[in-house]
């Protein structure tokens, strides 16, 4: 079966457990495909041989009550897997081997996945191009020299081009769902406590989500029905009554109503998102269900609150990097020395800047001018979307302001670079979920995004309307295999 | 309550400064496991046996609050006074050291655990009240060891992530004798408690010192210095007295003092300066966006009131009202509770005619030295309660005069041995047969008629020689109150 990587999840489940498939072929194909695919640069490190025999061992004794039975797996770089390197896409963790497992990937082996590999991202998953990534920048599929978004770029360009047949990623401000929108695959940003974030390197605490990233709606809610669980070990986690989004997912939306606001309407938009947007409403109307205007008021606080926010956490998460414990360790004349040589090396251009930043946020005389207005205007943007859920059970917008854009273009553009976020990051700051899904091309053939976002723990919601539109839409990613050897 | 004839001042020429001193203390949380980890937190283990991943600060970890130290906080507000506040948030301390894997301290900053209250000291010339700014639930570090090896230091995790409350006090208080009192009042109430073991040579107990001075009857605070960690009462008063000393001189030569963190040299016995204001951290407090606030319901507190045992001041109250003792007889007796554990249980050994003065006598006076001496806790006393009890028995019914009973409480030493069976078997009973002790007199008169005599024309000071007399041929064991009076009749 030469096909065997364009198929779904869901075929690939069904072909297991029919038998027609055994997961070694599975794996075997994904490998391959996998060790073709060098030129997207979408691995930091792969675990093949150890795959191939799991996956020969799962044929051996083979257990089709889980749910995804002996299907090969390659995952963000951000979560910790047991004695495999864990780098988090920065060289100041690139001798890392962890001890332990992050709850999100063990869910995933429970369920009888089998891991190929670690998937490139952003430095500690700060960027929207896996352009600062130590390990050098990801490919995408859909052009050469395009970048694929971030900061789970890795992710997004091994399932748009087929190397896994689904993926996690993490979300912080739109790290899933803008990759996602660039490489023309489905995404989504769960409510915030719904993924434990138990073993997975921090960013930023108050707002990291992990989620599924798949070629279609229906793998990912089989996938987020997976990672989803309550975790005592995270104390932000939350035990709400989840349910069963793989299988109780419908395309019936009749009668939905969804919120179109006004403010994501920006200048300098280009035209053709606005017309995707608006083929969006009539898809939405399509289905049965009903689009309203509303109003998020204070949408353009958004990317600025989000930019002192994240940044302070993370100068904070990322102060356990110092050469002491673990890690890339610089020799120095004595232990400032030592932290300054560790850090300056360790770290990148683009994370120091967020250290730099969070660490100026948080100082005392800007405080309360700057993290503390923050939390403050956080708190309002959560207020705007609670206002809106009285009037609409979901809100559609836009993934990003613009398509994908070539390697190298923004990075000596930050702010430029930091806009890419301006649909995506409300979320966050309001705790909800959102997905992306791919709903058209530009002119130069790129994938555009439209997003819904949810009320929280509605994510059962969402997936259904993104399964309703995407059955309208009926997307077809132009993957041309440019890259294979 | 005359203040002024014990007022602790610093004297110079016509001047006199009093000294105005606050407290930090940190004190060990009584747990088995750290604030935010499962690991253990036994004394003296070996270096970083008790360290978990989270406790390492590993990429990816994340802490969970421990509830039963959130309890023993709550337990401990209520020890002394304070108002719990239901909602409390961690924050993140953030500085680089070696031996602070995350980076930062989880503490809490602007939301304690535990509002103010106040705690009362029993001193020479009266009670004194102090108040209590705060207590706060933090972590602590881990332990850097620094004269293992010439070039490098060695960091032990075991204390990172150990539960400390951090007791902060009003500057209320006045002298290095103020201190010391507070000092083993707040470790008194936290035993009382079980909420921390108060051992300050393993570290359970350390402070923060703040000192400043100011002209006797100014009512502006001076400016002050920190002297960090000391740990033991007797440093405590020794950094005190040095670093007020210090602060006078220099206001006397005119020169200002400059707010610093200091330390304490014990080997020199003086404070040295270790950074100034300018220097100090900016330790970008936030809250912990790995943990939500912690709210505490009416319900869980009132739960937690109804479990708090009689605390000293209460105790000591009862003692006064109910066995008729002294104030400075029950604060000896309630300072520490396995004193007043041990006393009360002697107290209801002693059954229904007990004599309570001659039992705290002896509970202060013999069974203390012996402690002493043995450098025993009287947790560990040679002689259990009931045995003592039976002893005081002896003595109060008449059975053994008191200076038998020394004889005896030495022989008890040696393996709890019943009072009732060493008198039996030693054959120490008393005397107290009038007739048998009369014709003991009777002799003892006869054999020394010209004393006799003597004695009868005016020199009192004899009787005291035929009382020795008695007391040697009964070989000790007559009742001395029975010869007194047999031989005022016979002389």
């Amino acid at each position: 079966m030469s096909d065997i990587t364009k198929q779904s999840l869901t075929e690939l489940v069904e072909n297991i457990k029919n038998k027609k498939l055994s997961s070694t072929d599975v794996t075997k194909a994904f490998i391959d495909r996998s060790e073709k695919s060098e030129k997207l640069n979408a691995y930091i490190t792969n675990d093949f041989t150890s795959a191939l025999d799991k996956a020969k061992k799962f044929d051996q004794k083979p257990n089709f009550d889980f749910k995804l039975p002996g299907i090969p797996m390659a995952v963000k770089d951000l979560f910790c897997t047991k004695n495999i390197k864990t780098t988090a896409g920065s060289k100041i963790l690139n001798n890392f081997i962890p001890t332990y497992e992050s709850t999100v990937t063990e869910n995933i082996w429970n369920e009888g996945a089998i891991l190929l590999g670690k998937l490139n991202c952003d430095e500690f998953a700060m960027g929207s191009s896996n352009e600062t990534s130590f390990f050098g920048n990801v490919q995408s599929p859909i052009d050469k020299n395009l970048v694929p978004g971030g900061s789970s770029g890795g992710s997004a360009s091994a399932v748009a081009g087929q190397l896994t047949p689904v993926t996690i990623g993490t979300d912080t401000g739109g790290s899933i769902r803008q990759p996602a929108s660039f490489t023309g695959i489905v995404g989504l940003k769960p409510t915030y406590g719904s993924c434990s974030r138990y073993g997975i390197v921090a960013f930023a605490s108050s707002l990291d989500q992990a989620g599924p990233m798949a070629q279609n709606v229906k793998d990912c809610a089989l996938l987020h029905e997976v990672i989803s669980s309550y975790d005592p070990k995270d104390s932000t986690s939350i035990d709400f009554k989840r349910n069963h989004y793989g299988k109780e997912l419908t395309n019936n939306i009749k009668g939905k109503k969804i919120g179109i606001p006004k403010e994501y309407r920006v200048d300098g938009m280009p035209k053709e998102i606005e017309d995707l947007w608006q083929k969006g409403i009539q898809y939405i109307k399509d289905c049965g269900a009903e689009t309203i205007d509303i109003s998020l008021p204070n949408t353009s606080y958004a990317l600025p609150t989000y930019y002192i926010v994240a940044p302070a956490e993370a100068s904070s998460n990322l102060a356990r990097y110092d050469g002491v414990k673990y890690g890339f360790r610089a020799k120095g004349e004595n232990l400032i020395d030592m932290y300054e040589k560790t850090r300056s090396e360790g770290f990148g251009a683009e994370v120091q800047r967020r250290i730099m930043i969070g660490t100026y946020v948080l100082s005392s005389g800007y405080y309360d001018a700057y993290y503390l207005k923050a939390q403050k205007v956080r708190k309002l943007i959560k207020n705007d979307f609670d206002e809106a859920y009285k009037k609409v059970d979901a809100i559609l917008t836009p993934s990003t302001p613009s398509s994908a854009f070539k390697i190298g273009e923004k990075t000596n553009d930050p702010v430029s670079m930091y806009l890419n976020d301006i649909f995506t990051v409300p979320v966050n700051l309001a705790g909800l979920p959102g997905i992306s899904i791919p709903a058209g091309h530009d002119s130069k053939g790129y994938p555009l995004g439209l997003q819904i976002i949810g009320k929280a723990f509605d994510e059962q919601n969402i997936l259904n309307i993104a399964y309703a539109m995407e059955e309208k839409i009926n997307f077809k990613n132009k993957i041309t295999d440019w890259w294979i050897k | 309550m005359s203040k002024k004839d014990s007022e602790y001042l610093i004297n110079r020429k016509d001047n006199q400064y009093e000294v105005v001193i606050g407290l930090e203390v940190h004190a060990q949380v009584l747990s088995e496991s750290k604030l935010f980890s499962t690991s253990a937190t036994k004394f003296g283990a070996e270096p970083n046996t008790q360290v978990s991943l989270v406790d390492a600060a590993f990429p990816g970890m994340l802490p969970v609050i421990n509830e039963f130290c959130v309890k023993q906080a709550i337990k401990t507000g209520i020890g002394l006074n304070a108002k719990i506040n239901k909602r409390s948030v961690f924050d993140r301390k953030n500085y680089f050291y070696a031996d602070l894997p995350q980076g930062y301290q989880i503490s809490q900053f602007k939301d304690p655990i535990v509002g103010e209250g106040k705690v009362i000291l029993d001193m020479p010339n009266g009670q004194k009240e102090v108040g209590i700014e705060r207590l706060h639930l933090e972590q602590d570090a881990g332990k850097s060891i620094h004269d293992l090896d010439p070039q490098n230091t060695f960091v032990d995790l075991n204390r990172s992530g150990v539960a400390l409350m951090e007791i902060v006090s009003k500057p209320d208080l006045r002298s290095p004798d103020e201190v010391n009192a507070y000092i083993k009042k707040l470790r008194s109430i936290m035993r009382y408690l079980g909420t921390c073991d108060g051992n300050m040579q393993e570290g359970s107990l350390r402070a923060d010192v703040n000192v400043s001075v100011r002209p006797k009857g100014s009512k502006e605070f001076g400016t002050r210095c920190e002297i960090k960690n000391v740990n033991s009462i007797k440093f405590m008063q020794m950094a005190i007295e040095y670093e007020a000393n210090r602060q006078v001189d220099l206001i006397e030569e005119g020169k200002t003092i400059d707010q610093e963190t200091r330390l304490f040299d014990t080997k020199k016995n003086e404070t040295r300066s270790m950074r100034s204001k300018e220097d100090a951290h900016d330790y970008r407090y936030f809250p912990d966006p790995d943990l939500l606030p912690l709210e505490i319901s009416e319900k869980f507190i009132e739960k937690l009131k109804s479990d708090i045992p009689e605390l000293p001041d209460d105790k000591k109250k009862r003692f006064i009202e109910e066995f008729k003792l002294s104030s400075y007889e029950a604060n000896i007796l309630v300072s520490d509770i396995d004193t007043a554990k041990y006393f009360e249980e002697v107290v209801a050994k002693m059954g229904k005619n007990k004599d309570i003065k001659l039992a705290v006598n002896w509970i202060t006076g013999e069974l203390f030295a012996v402690l002493n001496s043995k450098s025993l806790e009287i947790s560990q006393s040679p002689v259990s309660a009931k045995n003592f009890a039976i002893l005081i028995n002896l003595i109060k019914n008449g059975t053994i005069s008191g200076k038998i009973a020394k004889t005896v409480f030495e022989l008890m030493i040696d393996g709890d041995k019943d009072p009732q069976k060493i008198v039996e078997e030693k054959g120490l009973k008393q005397q107290s047969d009038p007739k048998a002790l009369e014709a003991l007199i009777d002799k003892i008169i006869n054999d020394n008629r010209e004393k006799a005599i003597e004695y009868k024309q005016g020199k009192e000071k004899l009787f005291g020689f035929f009382v020795g007399q008695a007391m040697k041929a009964s070989g000790g064991k007559a009742n001395p109150q029975l010869i007194n009076e047999i031989l005022k009749k016979k002389l």
